[in-house]
């Protein structure tokens, strides 16, 4: 029985991330509907409209097993998706699980691209660079909800932890071998 | 710090040989580019380039097999080069794991096309490589690797391209390019205060020395060499311990 579940709904790039599971050593089962029964992993690859669009079907289901304590890491708009809005996409509800917007970047060059330091606001998590690819970012209402934060012509939320929630805005699975450790110090955390 | 300036490794890959002065000596296979790839990201490369230069199908076909190799083996992003001309070649890369292409002639001869792969892949996986050369006034577009010349203001197909969509721009120097007489900032600098998207700098790389310059002055936001990571001079460590305090790159790493 794998230990974690991968979801695939469709839009999701999960080329990149699969393999990174791999290297690891990590057994995953790729599912188009969470189970609840164990971890959950999702990234997020495109806009958050079309991501939301793409997780239509099992919307209810997800929002229903992370309200329940699935314990979730979202990556990129896997992380935006738990906050209410985003500016990106007007109109489109996400998740909700996160008080918050995800707001656009006001710096002369969007998206950020590129290897940034990150910041722990919570204990016990490391500290290092990792790359992003991103033009928005979330802002949580609760601040004790961020677990990393970074600076980008400001500070912004670079990661979110909030009781079974884990969410990182940058790409783990490209950062190197920090990445690599911030994925086994969540998974250490199960 | 902030975002870090980025040190690429280019690679050229023929026929899925790693070609053009590799001359370390403690590879198991010398010619591998995923050898190759995994010893610049342990050096601490932030990301590479894998220029596929073979001249025949066969060779291209083996590139996607390359490509999926990386793609397996490293953590860092990549991107590929080079007979990028079409959306389904673009998409095919993509998919075996390549984190962004980059397309050169193919869009000068047909700019639309960096539209119809930015549009469904994202701007950010598309990069729009420009061979400039001085002329009379700015600088003139090559196409065809150096051979020709479009006859196109550089700084102004550089524009197009970003209103089309393209991510990045990888602006190489065909004046300085295996010069080791360091970056042409003042290129540079023209296209990176008149883009609002990154730049990639290349051609002219030589010491620490003109890696800091570029950032400084040219105002680049990465940075692209081959030579002198290939030949041994520089590891990209080393550089980046020069680097570290001057400018913001990813150090330690």
């Amino acid at each position: 029985m794998p230990e974690l579940e991968l979801l695939d709904y469709g839009g999701g790039n999960l080329g990149s991330l699969r393999r990174c599971l791999e290297r690891l050593g990590w057994s995953f089962a790729l599912v188009t509907q969470p189970s609840g029964d164990r971890p959950l992993i999702l990234p997020g690859v495109g806009a958050f409209g079309a991501v939301m669009a793409g997780l239509s079907e099992v919307r209810l289901r997800l929002g229903e097993i992370l309200r329940e304590g699935t314990p979730y890491l979202g990556i990129c708009v896997g992380l935006q998706i738990l906050l209410q809005s985003s500016q990106e996409s007007p109109g489109v509800e996400g998740l909700g699980l996160i008080e918050g917007e995800v707001v656009r970047f006001q710096a002369p060059k969007v998206p950020q691209m590129g290897w940034n330091d990150v910041q722990a606001r919570q204990s016990g998590w490391p500290e290092g660079f990792v790359y992003f690819v991103n033009s928005y970012y979330a802002q949580p209402v609760d601040p004790t909800a961020v677990l990393y934060q970074a600076e980008y012509h400001g500070l912004f939320c670079a990661a979110i932890r909030q009781k079974n929630l884990t969410a990182f805005q940058f790409h783990p699975e490209k950062s190197g071998a920090f990445g690599e450790q911030l994925l086994r110090h969540w998974k250490e955390q199960l | 710090m902030g975002l870090c300036h980025r040190i690429i490794p280019c690679l050229d890959v023929a026929d899925g040989q790693t070609v053009k002065g590799i001359k370390f000596q403690n590879l198991r296979a010398m010619g591998d580019p995923v050898e190759l790839g995994l010893m610049y990201q342990r050096q601490g490369a932030d990301e590479l380039m894998f220029l596929d230069i073979s001249a025949s199908n066969e060779g291209r076909i083996t590139m996607l097999s390359v490509v999926e190799r990386v793609a397996d083996n490293l953590s860092i992003p990549f991107s590929v080069g080079g007979g990028v001309n079409s959306l389904e070649t673009a998409q095919r890369l993509l998919r075996c794991g390549a984190d962004k292409i980059s397309i050169n002639t193919a869009a000068v001869e047909r700019p639309d096309l960096i539209r119809e792969i930015a549009q469904p892949c994202g701007s950010q996986c598309c990069i729009v490589a420009i061979d400039a050369r001085r002329a009379a006034n700015g600088w003139e577009v090559l196409t065809h690797g150096g051979r020709r010349s479009s006859g196109r203001d550089a700084l102004e197909w550089g524009r197009q391209a970003a209103d089309l969509g393209a991510g990045e721009i990888l602006l190489t120097s065909w004046d300085q390019d295996g010069t080791r007489a360091g970056f042409d900032l003042e290129l540079t600098r023209a296209f990176a205060e008149a883009l609002t998207i990154p730049i990639i700098a290349s051609g002219g790389g030589s010491g620490p020395d003109s890696f800091a310059d570029v950032f400084r002055l040219g105002k680049a936001d990465a940075a692209l060499a081959a030579s002198i990571f290939h030949e041994g001079e520089w590891t990209v460590r080393a550089l980046k311990e020069r680097l570290a305090g001057k400018v913001s790159v990813r150090y330690p790493c």
